[in-house]
């Protein structure tokens, strides 16, 4: 269910658009962070709430890289492999990463701490390679680097 | 030169305090004291400002074919950056959001237009919560919101978040996913200009371009005319990634030779290497070899030599790189990015990457370089927007310039380069 306040949010944000149906992706953030993934029940209530048909939530929902339709883990590990990335090395960071958390591009870790993915461009070639994960960007990144993040993350996720 | 990075060095100027101390929203106030919205309008157009997305369509003109007829109309800045080797809209609106929306707020009283969007991409949620912040803070001081510094001008801005999709930094596909559709792109005409969002006139601008607006109507027309060459006026951010020793932004007047922005600014290729290629504005436009390098980096120069400014994004490759493996990276880049709307695009892209990939991984026949062009011109000019153009020029350009490399490949069985093919792992000195 969504909570009270996911709904006054999203209520909130329609009236920042001339028409609602504007509210559908903005609607689709708010959901993904309270459940961490587009639930089928939670679009039907952004339906609901919004008053829009459901195909179009749903029609929305598929269409974007960042919009979760099934459970990832705890931290998304998105390593962009777009040119810039890949000439300094992005191919062979996704590598490493895939043989030490022992899953493949897509996957996700048994315990539920890590999935894996590879990305297109994120815009930040100029601190290539680079891998975004939730809310930030991670620059210049070498095998010692991901060491130290992924040790960070694991206790951050202990704690 | 700095115009857009000018304050580069001045701490916390993304604060309205430091950013007012340093001469900020003069323009806003000197646009709606001293000027009506058509000499706004005017004094754009004369400055011969284009649009720094891509396509460097002027913006004046751009901003004049709005109608003056009573109803809403829009603004969207274009913040959706996805295009690769591109990242100086990010840094713009980290350092200095101020700027950008001042020189929204003159856009939006130039062609009267009351509500204007940022369409941000998803993954900029840094950039996006800075533009907040700054927005709060725009508001509170009365630069923008209802009767702007006490004139009869009001507007309201908004950021819109997307979610990771290259083509909706298309314009019409941009206009979509602001609906709340699908990004997928509108047939043109109508254009924007006479129905875009909500079906109403829209004006659609990248950040750097609004971001240039203030410094235009403080300065005048004039002076940022006699910055760059005659027909590409001012400066331009040209980012540059891939195989250099200094990659970032660097502001610079239009038309500094490539030569000067790789070697002198960018600080030349790791280990004394060789350049191969260079792609010079945004993975877009056709690559371009070591013979270029003389070349001016303006609109006019670089189409003289087959390729096209773009939004000045440089990806530079040395002598190691597999132009294959870049060819095939960039090919799966379109295909993946491809919404699916025009077959040609939907289906080509797919054909490109595959064909590619298989050439790159020692199964390629000779007669897949004419079958890659053959497939990359029936994209070419045949899709609603230009996402299919694009993902047919690496593709077509590699083929003109690099054709013996495919051959090597498909003639040996296998990458003729070392196991990473050029793509080596930069240890961070």
């Amino acid at each position: 269910m969504l909570s009270e306040e996911a709904r006054k949010r999203i209520l909130g944000s329609a009236e920042q658009f001339p028409d609602r149906q504007s509210a559908i992706l903005p609607a689709l953030h708010i959901l993904q962070e309270e459940q961490g993934y587009l639930t089928d029940e939670g679009m039907k209530e952004v339906a609901e709430t919004l008053d829009v048909p459901y195909s179009d939530v749903a029609g929305v929902a598929s269409f974007y890289a960042m919009l979760f339709e099934r459970p990832v883990g705890r931290y998304v590990l998105d390593v962009c492999t777009t040119l810039s990335c890949s000439l300094l090395g992005a191919e062979h960071l996704v590598d490493y990463l895939s043989e030490k958390l022992g899953i493949k591009v897509g996957e996700t870790t048994p315990d539920g701490l890590f999935t894996l993915r590879t990305v297109q461009c994120l815009g930040d070639c100029g601190s290539a390679p680079v891998m975004m994960v939730g809310d930030t960007y991670h620059e210049n990144l070498t095998p010692e680097k991901l060491d130290a993040l992924l040790a960070d993350f694991a206790a951050k996720a202990g704690a | 030169m700095r115009i857009l990075f000018k304050h580069l060095d001045v701490p916390d100027i993304d604060n309205i305090d430091v950013y007012l101390r340093e001469g900020g929203y003069k323009g806003l106030e000197k646009a709606l004291k001293e000027m009506t919205p058509d000499q706004v309008t005017e004094a754009v157009a004369k400055s011969g400002l284009r649009g720094r997305g891509g396509a460097g369509f002027p913006t004046g003109r751009k901003w004049a074919f709005i109608p003056k007829a009573p109803g809403p109309k829009y603004l969207c800045c274009n913040a959706d950056e996805s295009e690769p080797g591109t990242f100086k809209d990010r840094e713009l609106i980290l350092r200095n959001p101020h700027q950008l929306i001042e020189g929204m707020a003159i856009c939006c009283y130039a062609i009267g237009a009351s509500r204007a969007f940022i369409y941000i991409r998803g993954e900029f949620v840094e950039p996006a919560r800075k533009l907040d912040r700054a927005l709060g803070e725009a508001y509170d001081r009365g630069f923008i919101g209802a009767r702007v510094l006490g004139s009869d001008f009001s507007v309201d801005m908004t950021i819109y978040r997307g979610a990771g999709a290259y083509i909706c930094g298309e314009e019409s596909g941009l206009l979509n996913s602001l609906e709340g559709q699908r990004g997928e792109p509108r047939v043109r005409p109508p254009f924007p200009a006479i129905k875009g969002l909500y079906a109403s006139p829209t004006v659609v601008n990248n950040v750097e371009t609004l971001a240039n607006v203030p410094h235009i109507i403080i300065n005048g027309p004039e002076w940022f005319a006699s910055i760059g060459t005659p027909k590409s006026t001012g400066t331009k951010i040209f980012c540059v990634s891939g195989h250099v020793n200094r990659p970032g932004n660097y502001e610079l007047p239009m038309g500094i030779p490539a030569r000067e922005l790789i070697f002198d600014h960018a600080g030349g290729i790791p280990g004394g290497k060789r350049l191969k290629a260079w792609i010079p504005g945004g993975s877009s436009v056709p690559m371009l070899s070591a013979e270029h390098l003389d070349v001016g980096l303006d609109f006019e120069s670089l189409t003289s030599v087959g390729s096209m400014l773009g939004s000045a994004g440089l990806m530079v490759m040395n002598e190691d790189t597999c132009i294959v493996r870049a060819t095939l990276n960039l090919a799966r880049f379109y295909a993946h990015e491809s919404c699916g709307k025009c077959t040609p695009c939907r289906e080509g892209t797919a054909w490109l990457r595959d064909m590619i990939g298989t050439i790159e991984h020692g199964a390629g026949r000779m007669d897949f370089i004419d079958k890659l062009v053959d497939v990359a011109d029936n994209i070419d000019g045949r899709t609603l927007c230009a996402l299919g153009d694009a993902a047919a020029q690496p593709v077509l350009s590699s083929i003109k310039l690099f054709r013996d490399e495919y051959e090597t490949h498909i003639r040996g069985g296998r990458c003729p380069f070392d196991g990473n093919g050029g793509f080596a792992l930069r240890r961070n000195a």
